[in-house]
C-alpha cells in the first residue's frame, strides 16, 4: 500500500528522521495559511499524488513570496499531472505539502527494501541523489553501493558508517545521517514497509541531513497489525472499479484493452491475458477470482467487469482445483440473470465437476459460445472484438 | 524414484480442523497419502476423521514418526508454524497459507538455514508424486506417473500445464509448486538440481512468471548444470509496470522483473521456450 509524500513525512517525524517543516493543504488558502506559518520565504509548493516524476510533469513549484505561493497552488491544485508514472491518463492534484525551501549543498540517495534474493534488508545509497535511481542503476552501476543487513541481527553500526563514509559526508554530518539511518531502519521494520526511498536526501548548507522526499510503500499482508496505517489509504488514487473489486477480495487491475476476462489463479490469470494479447486483441484487465471463489465473488466479478465501458467481451478461464465448476458456472447464471450480459462471452472450463459445470450453463441458454481448450478460446475471444 | 517425497512419507497437517485443512486433508487421503497426525493447538486428543489431533508439532512427530509437514494455519501464524514444524525435525515442510508477511519470511528463511529441513512456499499449490503421495491442494487425477518433472510458481496454472501434459500421454515423475510470494523456501534451482539427479525424470517443464531474478538465475544454472531438456514458459508479459499481479512476487519493479529479459535468458541458456500456453503440451511433446 503506498502513501503519500506529507504522510510518509508524518511518519519520518514520529521516528526523528529529520525532514523539511511544512504541512499538508487542501485549498489555496490552506496552502497561503500553511506558507505564513513557516515565517520565511522561499517555501516550496509540491503536488501529492502517487506517482514519481511530480517535479518534471510541473508538481512541484519554488515560490519566493505569498503571491507566488498563491499562483503555484492554485495552478496546480486541481491540475492533472502527467508523469511516466501515471500512465496517459493522468492523475488530478486534490492535494498539495508546502514547506520550508532549503539551502542544499549535495542531493544524495537512499533506500531500503526487501531483498527477495538474500532475503535481508538491504540499503542503498548513493551519491547521486535527485536523479531517476534506475538511470543511475543502468549507466553508472558502481555509484550504487549496496548494504544488507541481516534481519535477525538488525542494522549495526559498521554499517551505519559504512554508509556514511560511502556518501563521503562531511564529519559534522556524520552523526546525524548515523541516527536517520538507524531510525529509519527502525521504522521500516516496525511498520513492515516493502519500500522506503528517500530522493534526495540532502545534506544542507550547514551540514545537516534532511529527507527531502518520502516515498513508502507497505507489505499489504502485514498491515492487519497496523490498522492505524490502514486510516492513510487514500481511495482518489485508485482506480474506483479497483476499489470496488477489493471489498470482494478480488484480484482485479484495470487495463486498457477491451477483452475481458475472468480467471482463478494468479498464473494462469496472467497466462490468460498475454494468450489474448497473442491471439491478436487486448486484454481489459487482471482478475484473479482466487482458488475457492463463491458464486457470490463470481457474480461480482462479472459486475465489475461489465461496468468498464472499453469491455467489448469476455473471456472466462476456469481450471477448476479447489474451485468446483459447477460452482462457478452457477455465478455466472446469476450474475447473467441479475445484470444481463449483452456481449459476447466465451467459456473454457476445465477440472473439478467439469460436466456438471457445463450443463449448468448449457441449461440455463445463456448466450455463451464455449471453447474445447485454451488455443481455441483466444481464437474465438479474438474473432468476437476483431 | 521422484524428488522430495515418496509413498513411504509421513504427513501430518498444520490447521487440520480448519475449513481448509480438513476439505484438503481428506483430498490428500483420497489420494492414498500416508497422513499420520494432525495439530491443531487446544484441539490435542480429538480426531479429524481418522486422523489424531495432537496440539504441537513436537508432540505429533514423537507419536507418529511423521517426516513431512502440511501447513494450513492463516497468515498471521503461518510464520510461527513453519518454525514450529522446523524446530520439530521433519525433514519436509510444504506451506500452502497466502499472505505471510515478507518480513515474517525474511526471518524464517534465516531461521531455517539453521535447521535441516527443506521448505517448499509459501502460497503455493504443493507437491505431487503421482500415484504415490500428494501433500498439497492440487487436484490429484489431473495426474499420471511418468518421466517430466514440473516445477512453477503458480498453482492453476500448473494444473494448465499438468492437464495438457497428461492428455498427451506424458506422465510426471513429480510437480512441485515453489509458491508465488517474493520469498520462499524451495527456489527453481534446488528443483532443477534433484531433478537432474533423478533416474525417473528425462525432461523439465519450468513455469516462471514475471518479478524478481528467480527464472534468471535457474537459467544460468540449467546452462551450467543441465543435461536434461527443458521447457520453459513465462506469465505476465501482458502485465503492467509496478503492479502486484495478484502473487506477492509478481511485480515488475522499475525495469527488473519483466517477462521479455526473463524469456531472453532463457533464450540465451538454451531452454525451450513455450510463447503460448495453449500450446504447451503439445511443445513438449516434440521436444521430449
Amino acid at each position: 500500500m503506498k502513501i503519500h509524500e506529507y504522510q510518509a513525512k508524518q511518519l519520518f517525524k514520529a521516528y526523528n528522521v529529520p525532514v523539511p517543516d511544512g504541512n499538508v493543504a487542501f485549498s489555496v488558502d490552506e496552502a497561503k495559511k500553511t506558507a505564513a506559518d513557516l515565517g520565511g520565504f522561499p517555501v516550496v509548493v509540491k503536488a501529492q499524488i502517487h506517482a514519481g516524476g511530480r517535479g518534471k510533469g510541473g508538481g512541484v513549484k519554488l515560490a519566493a513570496s505569498m503571491e507566488e505561493v498563491e499562483t503555484h497552488a492554485r495552478e496546480i491544485l486541481g491540475m492533472t499531472l502527467f508523469t511516466h508514472q501515471t500512465g496517459p491518463e493522468g492523475r488530478l492534484v486534490k492535494k498539495l505539502l508546502v514547506e520550508a525551501g532549503q539551502k542544499i549543498k549535495k542531493e544524495l540517495y537512499l533506500s531500503l527494501l526487501v531483498d527477495r534474493a538474500t532475503a535481508s534488508i538491504v540499503i542503498m545509497i548513493s551519491q547521486d541523489g535527485g536523479m531517476d535511481i534506475e538511470e543511475v542503476a543502468a549507466k553508472t552501476p558502481e555509484r550504487i553501493i549496496k548494504i544488507h543487513v541481516d534481519p535477525l541481527m538488525g542494522i549495526q553500526g559498521y554499517q551505519l558508517r559504512q554508509a556514511g563514509f560511502a556518501l563521503e559526508l562531511p564529519s559534522a554530518a556524520m552523526k546525524l545521517f548515523s541516527g536517520l539511518l538507524l531510525n529509519l531502519y527502525k521504522f521500516f521494520i516496525a511498520n513492515d514497509c516493502s519500500m522506503v526511498e528517500i530522493n534526495p536526501l540532502i545534506l544542507t548548507s550547514d551540514d545537516k541531513v534532511l529527507a527531502l522526499d518520502a516515498k513508502v510503500d507497505f507489505d499489504s499482508n502485514a498491515l492487519y497489525r497496523h490498522r492505524e496505517l490502514m486510516d492513510l489509504r487514500d481511495l482518489d488514487e485508485e482506480n474506483p472499479l479497483e476499489v470496488e473489486a477489493s471489498k470482494y477480495n478480488l484480484n482485479y487491475i484495470n487495463l486498457d484493452g477491451n477483452v475481458g476476462n475472468i480467471v482463478n489463479g494468479a498464473g494462469l490469470a496472467m497466462a490468460t491475458m498475454d494468450i489474448i494479447k497473442n491471439a491478436g486483441a487486448t486484454p481489459a484487465n487482471f482478475m484473479d477470482v482466487g482458488g475457492g471463489a463463491t458464486s457470490e465473488q463470481v457474480e461480482n466479478a462479472f459486475r465489475i467487469i461489465l461496468a468498464d465501458d472499453k469491455v467489448k467481451a469476455i473471456l472466462i478461464n476456469i481450471f477448476g482445483g479447489i474451485l468446483r465448476c459447477d460452482n462457478f458456472a452457477q455465478g455466472v447464471v446469476d450474475a447473467a440473470k441479475k445484470t444481463g450480459i449483452n456481449i459476447p462471452v466465451v467459456v473454457r472450463m476445465e477440472g473439478t465437476n467439469v460436466e456438471k459445470g457445463k450443463k449448468i450453463l448449457s441449461d440455463a441458454k445463456l448466450n455463451l459460445t464455449t471453447a474445447v481448450d485454451l488455443f481455441d478460446a483466444a481464437q474465438k475471444i479474438a474473432a468476437a472484438v476483431n | 524414484m521422484s524428488i522430495f517425497i515418496n509413498k513411504d512419507t509421513k504427513v501430518l497437517v498444520q490447521g487440520i480442523t480448519g475449513n481448509e485443512g480438513s476439505f484438503h486433508t481428506r483430498g490428500c487421503l483420497e489420494y492414498g497419502t500416508n497422513i499420520v497426525a494432525g495439530v491443531t493447538p487446544g484441539k490435542g486428543g480429538q480426531k479429524m476423521d481418522d486422523v489424531s489431533v495432537f496440539n504441537t508439532v513436537q508432540k505429533a512427530v514423537e507419536e507418529t514418526g511423521a517426516t513431512a509437514s502440511l501447513i494450513f494455519v492463516p497468515p498471521p501464524f503461518g510464520a510461527d508454524a513453519i518454525m514450529e514444524a522446523a524446530d520439530s525435525g521433519v525433514d519436509l515442510i510444504v506451506a500452502i497459507t497466502e499472505g505471510i508477511p515478507i518480513l515474517d519470511m525474511v526471518k524464517v528463511k534465516h531461521f531455517l538455514a539453521t535447521k535441516n529441513c527443506r521448505l517448499i512456499g509459501p502460497n503455493c499449490p504443493g507437491i505431487i508424486t503421482p500415484d504415490e503421495c500428494k501433500i498439497g491442494i492440487m487436484p490429484g487425477k489431473i495426474h499420471k506417473r511418468g518421466n517430466i518433472g514440473v516445477v512453477s510458481r503458480s498453482g492453476t496454472l500448473t494444473y494448465e500445464v499438468v492437464d495438457q501434459l497428461t492428455k498427451l500421454g506424458m506422465g510426471q515423475s513429480t510437480c512441485i509448486g515453489i509458491g508465488g510470494d517474493p520469498v520462499n523456501g524451495t527456489n527453481f534451482i534446488d528443483v532443477l538440481d534433484a531433478f537432474q539427479k533423478d533416474d525417473e525424470t528425462h525432461g523439465i517443464v519450468m513455469v516462471g512468471e514475471i518479478g524478481g531474478s528467480a527464472e534468471e538465475e535457474a537459467a544460468c544454472f540449467i546452462k551450467e548444470k543441465l543435461t536434461k531438456p527443458v521447457v520453459g514458459f513465462i506469465a505476465g508479459l501482458t502485465a503492467p509496470p509496478g503492479r502486484r499481479m495478484g502473487h506477492a512476487g509478481a511485480i515488475i519493479s522499475g525495469s527488473s522483473g519483466t517477462g521479455t529479459a526473463k524469456i531472453a535468458a532463457f533464450k540465451e541458456n538454451g531452454i525451450f521456450v513455450c510463447e503460448n500456453l495453449g500450446q504447451i503440451g503439445q511443445v513438449c511433446k516434440d521436444i521430449f
